[in-house]
């Protein structure tokens, strides 16, 4: 083969069980391929020590003949999560130098399975961001351009580091996280696939929190398929993590050819959008004629609060973002500020937290304060959390009347430069987020699959919202929707 | 409601983050930015809504109070900035 990069993880998996290709061989192609595109900013910690490593185990599992799936696959880490002995900082300077003495949960499950890190890979300040703007190491740089242009464009974000990585084929597939769209709408600005879960399905201990009643990880992947195996491989129960739900996990890639036929789509007219491009909503239409043509009934639905899912999200997320982010110190961990001759440590904290934290931190964690402060805390917080509960009741709702899953948009627009929103109000950027955001808020499983390119070139993504617990139905949907949209088109190679 | 320079202060402190005089007045207009945004929740009729506590309906484990991993002392202080004779180490506290 040409290219050992060019292979699936499907692909790469059968290929290294018939012993056509090595683990080594395969890590040490990403290897360089990481090094070659090191332009686009993806990868911020390379592990190749720990790859050649792992990859040299792996073949001689493989050798033996009973090798789990994920045995000898090359995957990128976003930065958020704890990799024993390697750099972990959540993209901030506040974690600068961490090093876990610990391995995140899903991160140990993959190695067990003989998985391969190549590196760690860039991300938002502590998943806080829709552009990978806020990251201490600088931004990610999205592997498609616009047609006849060379702005670098966003990847989107927060796991952009790992939508970037996996678009330009830096890894054959990586970890995301996502609290309000951060795997699903990276995964659209850059033509790829990425899965949130339902809440409770994988494991967050060892991930660095941000909002623990929305953050899921999933995986990115550059088809439907290898999301199913790897997704299968991240899942099942864990002790550490209370919200962990002991159930048992399908073969995901198994059920793929379940297929829609017969199945009931929704179409929630609340996602109609004033002032939505037209690109977006021909590309609903376009999907919702897939979907038909695989069988599946559209069904127009209303989830009629819609329109809250932003603002709830926006006193829900800081609130526990401002909580979780109390630990950053500067006493256990990380960067400690410098301190002037008769600090105490109030002025430690304060430094250290000023210092360490980016500004998106800072207003998030201090909107979160207020919001929890005496005297808000009824009309922010639980306010929020009473609509949370009603928009978590519009979609059981529609379950309930037999719809089996919903198709919407994954974003309002297609992968913008980057810089553009730097002047603007803070709301114009969490407004990418307002197709994913419900999902989080309702605890259920979406996907984002790329559907087409818009007029300048650029991937758009649509995506697909199931029941809880039915990531197999899911997928196999997705599978079906992947299909006919046929997308085939890969970025030019310009680094 | 609207936040003024002298609460986006008292905000800052509570969240121990140390803002300069100077970027009171722009701090404070940014959250009541996204302070005027989530006011939309005003308009929702969240009469006899219980809020919303578990994402999916599940009763917290509970688990026996034992220790499980103890005794790592040399790992648990690993990353820390300053660590002396076993104990974190900070600015004195007591004066």
């Amino acid at each position: 083969m040409s290219d050992l990069t060019d292979l699936s993880l499907a692909g790469a998996r059968d290929a290294l069980r018939r012993g056509d290709v090595t683990a080594a061989g395969l890590a040490q192609a990403y290897l360089d391929a990481a090094e070659a595109g090191a332009v686009l900013n993806a990868v911020v910690t390379p592990t190749p020590d720990l790859a050649l490593q792992q990859a040299a185990a792996a073949d001689e599992r493989l050798a033996g003949g009973d090798a789990p799936d994920l045995c000898g696959i090359p995957i990128g880490v976003k930065d958020l999560f704890c990799t024993k002995g390697v750099r972990s900082q959540a993209g901030s300077k506040i974690l600068d130098g961490f090093r876990p003495e610990y391995e995140s949960t899903v991160t140990d499950r993959l190695f067990a399975d003989g998985a391969v890190m190549t590196g760690k890979l860039n991300m938002d300040e502590f998943a806080m961001g829709s552009s990978n703007e806020t990251s201490t190491y600088g931004p990610v740089v999205n592997p498609w351009r616009a047609k006849g242009s060379n702005a670098d464009l966003t990847p989107g974000g927060s796991s952009g580091g790992s939508a970037a990585a996996v678009a330009a084929g830096l890894c054959l597939a990586a970890l995301g996280t996502d609290t309000g769209g951060s795997i699903r709408q990276p995964a659209a600005f850059t033509g790829i696939v990425g899965i949130k879960p339902t809440y409770g399905r994988v494991s967050r201990w060892g991930i660095v929190a941000f909002a623990s009643s929305l953050d899921q990880a999933g995986p990115m992947t550059r088809d439907v398929r290898d999301a199913a195996i790897l997704l299968r491989a991240m899942c099942g129960h864990d002790p550490k993590d209370s919200t962990s739900a002991p159930r048992g996990v399908p073969d995901f890639e198994a059920m793929l050819e379940d297929g829609v036929a017969g199945r009931v789509i929704g179409v929630p007219r609340e996602y109609r959008m004033d002032g939505m491009p037209d690109e977006i909503e021909a590309l609903w239409r376009r999907g919702m004629d897939m979907l038909r043509d695989a069988g599946a009934t559209m069904r127009d639905i209303s989830l009629p609060h819609t329109k809250y899912a932003l603002p709830a999200y926006y006193v829900i997320a800081p609130a526990e973002a401002s909580s979780n982010l109390a630990r950053y110190d500067g006493v256990r961990f990380g960067h400690r500020a410098a301190l002037s001759q008769g600090d105490g440590i109030t002025d430690l904290y304060e430094k250290t937290r000023a210092e360490g934290f980016g500004p998106e931190v800072q207003r998030r964690v201090m909107v979160g304060t207020y919001v929890l402060s005496a005297g808000f805390y009824d009309a922010y917080y639980n306010r929020a959390r009473k609509v949370r509960a009603l928009i978590k009741r519009d979609f059981e709702q529609v379950f309930e009347d037999g719809v089996d899953a919903i198709l919407t948009p994954t974003t309002p627009s297609a992968a913008f430069p980057l810089g553009a929103m730097a002047d603007a109000d803070p709301i114009r950027m969490y407004l990418n987020d307002v197709f994913t955001v419900t999902v989080n808020l309702a605890g259920l499983p979406g996907i984002s699959v790329p559907a087409g390119l818009d007029a300048a070139g650029l991937p758009l993504g649509l995506q697909l919202i199931g029941k809880p617990w039915e990531e197999g139905a899911l997928l196999s949907a997705a599978h079906a929707l992947e299909a006919r949209a046929g997308f085939a088109a890969r970025p030019d190679r310009w680094w | 409601m609207s936040i003024d320079r002298e609460t986006a202060r008292k905000v800052a402190s509570l969240a121990r983050i140390r803002v300069p005089d100077d970027r009171l007045d722009a701090l404070a207009g940014e959250f009541n930015a996204i302070l005027s945004f989530v006011e939309q929740l005003r308009e929702v009729d969240v009469d006899g809504v219980a809020p919303m506590t578990s994402v999916t309906p599940m009763r917290l484990p509970r688990r026996d109070d034992v220790v499980t991993e103890g005794g790592q002392a040399d790992a648990v202080l690993a990353n820390a900035p300053e660590a002396r004779e076993g104990f974190f180490a900070v600015p004195k506290v007591v004066e």
